[in-house]
């Protein structure tokens, strides 16, 4: 059972690894007058200088602020050296530093596990042409469009616990007492992945419906003739089919896994059981008195835990291309 | 003034992107300042506000439309919502600020004054407001080098407020003292009533509630010094203090960290609680007949050693940037804002601002706020909220979740108050 792959939808892949033919342009680019030389240098250089300016420049000056006590106010002649301290203190008097780090793992593990596969199914079942498909597929779709902090505004007027709609239903057809949904810090942080999962589940749904649309009919229908039932079908022959999107879909979810902030930042500005490294970061350095240092320390710990899954995606990535 | 605001942040996503990717433009912005003159149009002068509801600017309106009048200049207003506000006003007041900027008294001011970043505005004070405020609030604006860098409008202060007709109603009586306190909030049980309303979900209306318990078990001369940093926070005091605390949260509304200050202030509203110790912005959510029925009373005495006199009075003002476009335009602008007439504009408009000046009349006052106005002048001392009185990195970073703990596990004050202070060490430096 070869998977025959289909050609990848690269409009989906965001920073896709280059086409295969990238060698052999350029050499016939050589051979070509000035005019290409330019236009090839422009090509690299523009976006080269934005990549270094906007993305390693800032990440080298965080490292470097990350072992100093500044406030971000005055010159570089301000900052005062302190070696690692800000890292020892992150790790041992900080209090909401290990509850935020297994918080983003929680959270992760939680989108891989909930709305991966619930958008997965859902997407599965849209696929089937079922009556009133289109607007199934808007419904689960229109949370996407909003903004994780109208996400949480909306499902704070449901988790309320005095006003909320959620403790009204429940008291009114359970008699139960009110639950605080966002104060119990043993519970608020699944309330909030419940209302992230909200949203996630329409995105990863439309993906793999996209999928799902590419995926060849004919290897279907070789299937069934082979004797396969629909479940069958699906987990040895569309899955492995549908191996980019896969793809897509864990970089995207680690992608909104690691940049969750802004629903526990309208919520409770990410304390009391809602700590995330990006609301910790964003508490040090805004405001008054900042502590650039000590964030920007945070920061750098946020960036090596990102890294990993970087270089578990290009890793892939490279290999897929070798292939 | 709006002590903080409760509404969303409009710059979350950005402020995060400054804090992992724009440290680094934050060292460019000290070079902006300085290049160019920009000496600007002597007939304009521009102005940074932060009070942004809808009575907060009529209210700024109305007065630089007098301004204006009299001056032949131009005031170019620019309102911003106040969590943005406060969020980048070290990066505005090192880039290129507004002459005049609406801000806080206390620490809030004396750390930008001490980094250059703002004006002194001393001669306006000598030759303008000569007398006109009290020592206190002359302290409040005044740097360690005795030199003033804000002119003083109005204050929003704290105080236990419920409503007159429920104390009528079920006979209850205003108490003095922590025992009539805990019996007053022992009838209201029995009554079905939850007597104080409480919810922190945003963590700094706690602050409240350590304050004003700090300011009675250790008076007002301890409690600025622990919160400038000279104090050890892992003391017998400062125990005594979570511990007098943990003794009245039975009466406070349970499981406050899941309840917004706006949904506490609603449930004394509906009558569901009898009382809230809160600042006098809690009017924002009442009818013009609910504030008739409002009335309110000091936090009550827990050492008559200490007495009730000392309060939270958070005094706002204006500020001149450091190196205005109009300098002459913007002293006499800021002192414009500080003048009795100007006050007694700006708080008739604004339900929950009182004036500062001490020849405010207060005779056109509501009972409630002239009430308020005699406990500020009786107070020995005017506090102004633990995130105004202390490094406001410590308060949000360290305090907010320290308290936040402590409503979770009230038992466990000992390891709380050693934790405190380890960070304390670490954010003060000493």
């Amino acid at each position: 059972m070869v998977p025959s792959t289909p050609s990848p939808p690269h409009a989906a892949e965001p920073g896709g690894a280059p086409p295969r033919s990238a060698p052999r342009r350029s050499r016939t680019a050589l051979r070509n007058g000035r005019a290409d030389r330019i236009t090839l240098a422009l090509m690299i250089g523009v976006p080269t200088l934005l990549v270094v300016g906007l993305v390693w420049l800032p990440a080298a000056a965080t490292i470097v602020f990350s072992f100093t006590r500044w406030d971000g106010i005055g010159g570089l002649d301000t900052l005062e050296w302190v070696g690692t301290q800000n890292y020892t203190d992150a790790f041992t008097l900080y209090p909401p530093f290990w509850p935020a780090l297994r918080n983003n793992l929680i959270w992760l593990v939680f989108l891989f596990l909930v709305p991966t596969l619930l958008g997965m199914f859902l997407a599965v079942l849209l696929d089937r042409e079922l009556r009133g498909g289109r607007i199934y597929q808007s419904v689960f779709y229109m949370p996407v469009v909003l903004s994780l902090g109208l996400v949480g505004f909306i499902w704070q007027l449901i988790y309320s616990q005095d006003q909320g709609l959620l403790n009204t239903f429940l008291g009114a057809t359970t008699g139960a007492e009110p639950v605080d949904w966002f104060g119990d810090p043993d519970i608020n942080l699944y309330a909030v992945l419940v209302a992230a999962a909200w949203r996630h589940t329409g995105y990863i749904m439309l993906l793999y419906l996209a999928g799902l649309k590419a995926v060849d009919p004919s290897l279907r229908e070789a299937a069934a003739i082979d004797g396969a039932g629909p479940v069958r079908t699906f987990t040895s022959v569309v899955f492995p089919a549908l191996r980019p999107i896969n793809l897509v879909v864990l970089v995207v979810t680690v992608i909104d896994a690691l940049r969750a902030f802004d629903i526990v930042w309208i919520i409770n500005r990410g304390r009391n059981g809602l700590e995330l490294i990006s609301a910790l970061v964003t508490a040090n350095v805004i405001g008054e008195a900042s502590r650039v240092g000590f964030g920007s320390a945070l920061a750098v710990i946020m960036l090596a835990f990102s890294l990993v899954f970087i270089l578990i995606y290009v890793s892939t990535l490279l290999r897929g291309a070798d292939r | 003034m709006h002590h903080r605001p409760t509404g969303p942040p409009a710059l979350g996503r950005r402020a995060l992107l400054r804090g992992l990717a724009g440290a680094a433009a934050l060292t460019a912005v000290p070079g902006l300042a300085a290049c160019g003159s920009r000496r600007g149009d002597p007939g304009v002068v521009t102005m940074g506000s932060n009070r942004a509801n809808d009575a907060q600017r009529e209210a700024v309106g109305e007065i630089l439309g007098l301004w204006e009048a009299d001056s032949g200049i131009t005031v170019e207003l620019n309102t911003i919502d106040s969590t943005s506000f406060q969020e980048s006003l070290n990066n505005y007041l090192q880039g290129t600020p507004d002459d005049v900027i609406a801000w806080f008294a206390g620490y809030r001011t004396r750390f930008f004054a001490e980094r250059g970043l703002i004006s002194e505005v001393s001669q306006v004070w000598d030759e303008r407001f000569q007398g006109a405020f009290s020592d206190q609030v002359r302290d409040l604006c005044s740097a360690p080098d005795g030199k003033q860098y804000m002119i003083p409008d109005s204050t929003s202060p704290w105080a236990v407020f419920y409503f007159k007709s429920v104390f009528e109603e079920r006979g209850y009586d205003v108490p003095a003292t922590r025992e009539e306190f805990v019996d007053l909030c022992e009838r209201m049980s029995e009554d079905g009533l939850q007597p104080l309303a409480y919810g922190v979900r945003e963590g700094w209306p706690a602050m409240g509630t350590f304050d004003h318990l700090n300011l009675r078990i250790n008076g007002p001369e301890f409690h600025l010094s622990l919160l400038d940093g000279d104090e050890s926070w892992d003391s017998p005091e400062v125990r005594s203090v979570f511990g007098a605390w943990a003794e009245l949260l039975p009466y406070h509304q349970a499981a406050p960290l899941g309840r917004g200050i706006n949904e506490a202030q609603t449930s004394l509203v509906r009558g569901e609680a009898g009382m809230m110790l809160c600042g006098l912005f809690l009017t924002h959510v009442m009818s013009e007949d609910q504030i008739a029925d409002l009335d309110c009373f000091p936090f009550p005495e827990f050492d008559p050693e200490i007495g009730s006199d000392a309060m939270e009075t958070p005094v706002d003002g204006f500020m001149v940037s450091a190196d205005p476009r109009n300098p002459e335009a913007a002293m006499d602008l800021v002192g414009h804002m500080g003048t009795l007439r100007s006050q007694e504009i700006y708080t008739a408009i604004d339900p929950q601002a009182l004036p500062v000046h001490q020849d405010a009349d207060t005779s056109g006052l509501s009972d409630l706020d002239a009430k308020i106005m005699g406990m500020i002048a009786g107070a020995d001392t005017l506090t102004q909220y633990m995130d105004r009185d202390t490094r406001p990195d410590f308060a949000s970073i360290v305090m907010i979740p320290a308290m936040q703990r402590f409503l979770r596990r009230p038992d466990d004050i000992a390891d709380l108050t050693a934790s405190i202070q380890r960070q304390k060490v670490s954010i003060f430096g000493r």
